[in-house]
């Protein structure tokens, strides 16, 4: 089918980078510092960028706020129906969530339901002040009445195609494609 | 890699990449039973009946627990409380136990085969939770997480396997996986309980316990199975202990870093000494709290998707 001719490269390091600084100023804003808040990846797209928005804040703000990791496999409304049982990660988040401003970081946000299964995971941890959404791209389609709070950018896609974020560790390599 | 079969029987025919699955699986659920709240949605409208027509407190609390962590209905039925005393047989309890629509039965019975009775007469999953002397898969898993979680991997481990070979189905489901994952497999015991041909599943026979335990990464106690003992298959207990025990001095010829595990419930002073059962070197409670991750990772992979 030659899918990958049809590869197009939609944001390249240099401007995912710029959108996850204006994310990173935009979360100390609203937070008017990073006094309480704390970082919650979900796994495994959400690791990656996460840890950038928490580098940006460090650099700005000079403070490293807390991270954790969520795998939200247990929570999805899909997992009993299919026979593919989804591969699970493990859930690490090593600190008490109760009154914490949780920035919930994914990659990309399509139909909302892994942000559906990740909230209602976050509350067995406790009872959070406020949980906001960060994502790198929005690519539409929402399913359920769920809106990202922090936006890199919007990306209208057709239903079939895939919207990959890559990030590298170092940074140089990053970009988002539509394949 | 996903598990395709619908029941679990014993780990005879299960490949490296299942037991893997499981493993790997069972490591990520060890996490929620950290947590305050030591519940997930995931198995919502599940039904799990245990059916243990043998005494079990382990097992099947361990299950029940695995079960209700991963929000499924458990319901206990043991032999005692339950029509089989007025005479129904495994079949008519089976169909009858059917009807009401269960998902999953976890089953332990004296009788070898029980479970594959059951696994063929009904559509739902069935789960052995030790049939007689002959497997106790999910017992095997667990010990081979907990191998794996403090030797970092079970591939060309030294495994000890001590005491009564014969009757212990905990002893053949560990032989058929460690040997299986490349764990080098001694068995030892007095020569009466270890089953004539047991080379042939690939482990090692060795009757003095010094000379078994060198080298050791891992030693293995089993419980001495005095119910399923028919006649007199040694002459005295207290011979079996002095020969058999795992005491502080035994130890030593194992490997410094040797850990010591036991299926439980342990006969303290028989098959091992309590300072060695309390010591740095057992992992016998390990064992146990890997019991849950085991069985709430069976459940969840055998759950549903099978309309």
């Amino acid at each position: 089918m030659g899918r990958e001719d049809a590869k197009r490269i939609v944001m390249d390091a240099e401007r995912i980078d710029r959108s996850i600084a204006r994310i990173a100023y935009e979360i100390l804003e609203d937070n008017k510092g990073a006094d309480d808040l704390v970082i919650i990846a979900v796994r495994s797209g959400g690791i990656m960028l996460s840890r950038r928005i928490r580098k940006k804040i460090a650099d700005i703000e000079g403070v490293v706020i807390p991270m954790g990791i969520l795998d939200i496999t247990l929570y999805r409304d899909d997992v009993i129906m299919t026979d593919k049982k989804p591969k699970m990660g493990e859930t690490d988040i090593p600190f008490c969530l109760n009154d914490k401003k949780i920035i919930l970081v994914d990659d990309v946000i399509f139909t909302g339901r892994t942000v559906r299964a990740a909230m209602d995971a976050l509350i067995d941890f406790g009872r959070p002040r406020v949980i906001r959404l960060a994502v790198l791209v929005d690519r539409g389609h929402r399913e359920i009445p769920i809106r990202p709070d922090y936006v890199g950018e919007k990306l209208p896609s057709s239903l079939w195609e895939n919207v990959n974020v890559i990030l590298s560790e170092s940074g140089g390599d990053d970009e988002v494609v539509i394949l | 890699m996903e598990l395709t079969r619908k029941d679990i029987l014993g780990l005879s025919d299960f490949s490296v990449d299942e037991i893997n699955l499981v493993l790997d699986t069972a490591e990520s659920f060890r996490e929620i039973s950290t947590r305050t709240i030591k519940k997930v949605p995931t198995l919502r409208g599940i039904t799990v009946i245990n059916l243990f027509y043998e005494a079990s407190t382990r097992t099947r609390t361990s299950f029940e627990i695995a079960a209700k962590r991963l929000s499924a209905d458990a319901i206990n039925i043991s032999t005692s409380t339950s029509s089989v005393t007025k005479g129904e047989t495994l079949a008519d309890t089976a169909k009858t136990l059917e009807a009401m629509s269960p998902d999953i039965i976890v089953i332990r019975h004296a009788c070898a085969g029980a479970p594959h009775i059951l696994a063929r007469l009904l559509g739902q999953s069935i789960i052995n939770a030790g049939d007689g002397s002959h497997e106790h898969p999910t017992q095997a898993l667990l010990d081979m997480l907990t191998i794996r979680q403090k030797k970092g991997t079970i591939e060309g481990l030294k495994v000890v396997l001590v005491g009564d070979i014969m009757n212990s189905r905990v002893a053949r489901s560990n032989m058929y996986g460690l040997t299986r994952m490349g764990a080098r497999v001694t068995v030892c015991g007095p020569a009466m309980l270890i089953p004539r041909g047991v080379e042939g599943m690939g482990v090692t026979v060795e009757t003095n316990m010094q000379k078994a335990l060198q080298d050791a990464d891992v030693i293995m106690m089993l419980r001495m199975q005095f119910e399923r003992q028919q006649g007199a298959v040694f002459p005295s207990v207290r011979e079996y202990a002095r020969l058999f025990c795992l005491t502080v001095p035994m130890l030593e010829e194992a490997r410094d870093d040797a850990i010591v595990m036991h299926p439980g419930p342990i006969n303290r002073g028989i098959e091992i000494a309590p300072e060695v059962a309390d010591g740095f070197r057992s992992v016998i409670l390990d064992q146990v709290t890997n019991g849950v991750a085991v069985r709430m990772a069976l459940l969840y992979l055998l759950a549903g998707g099978r309309q």
